[in-house]
């Protein structure tokens, strides 16, 4: 059953990554990274117990950290971006 | 009784990845960003905890069921608020969500039946 778990997370990241590379919005690509990131915390937690690998879950645990902090921080740069391209802290300078 | 858990730990799993394929098809299917954001946020906050906890069902008494529980914990915790933070950036971004308005007829049919 775990086989089975890890092709269907495999799966959900060939999907995740379609729509990455066709999101026609940098939000939907980002909505993409996000998810492959889950997946990937989910896939090492599976497969490291599957294949019994030392301290994968330290791995996946620092995985998800960085996963939440990254789609954060770019989101946070998103919010504060104009819509040509520059930042509000760089016109008010 | 050990049967038992792994049918147990066999149904979660199951059920975590038919979620998870879910969530997937869903971001690729639906036809604005909010409702690929829904459909990602949504499943994913119970495909994680279920996959893990299947996984959780398997492992024997040891330090590395407290960091399941904890990556369990932290996924629970930052998965909604990813989630929200998405889609308030693109709704301050100017994408509007996708309405049916009052001259479409193409959803009568089904809605007003």
């Amino acid at each position: 059953m775990l086989t089975a778990a890890i092709v269907a997370i495999l799966v959900t990241m060939i999907l995740a990554l379609i729509r990455a590379f066709l999101g026609p919005t940098e939000y939907d690509r980002m909505l993409a990274a996000n998810s492959f990131g889950t997946k990937t915390v989910l896939l090492i937690a599976l497969g490291g117990h599957a294949l019994s690998w030392h301290s994968y879950l330290d791995v996946a645990l620092l995985y998800a950290m960085v996963n939440f902090v990254g789609t954060i921080a770019v989101m946070r740069f998103f919010e504060n971006r104009e819509q040509d391209g520059t930042l509000e802290t760089e016109k008010k300078a | 009784m050990s049967l038992l858990i792994e049918m147990l730990s066999a149904a979660f799993l199951l059920t975590g990845g038919f979620l998870c394929i879910t969530g997937g098809v869903g971001m690729l299917r639906m036809p604005d960003f909010f409702s690929r954001v829904h459909a990602a946020g949504v499943t994913e906050t119970l495909a994680a905890p279920l996959l893990l906890f299947g996984l959780l069902l398997q492992m024997e008494w040891s330090l590395e069921m407290v960091k399941v529980i904890m990556i369990l914990i932290f996924i629970l915790a930052t998965n909604p608020t990813a989630t929200q933070a998405m889609a308030k950036a693109a709704l301050n971004g100017n994408q509007k969500p996708l309405v049916a308005d009052e001259t479409d007829t193409r959803g009568e049919g089904s809605s007003n039946s």
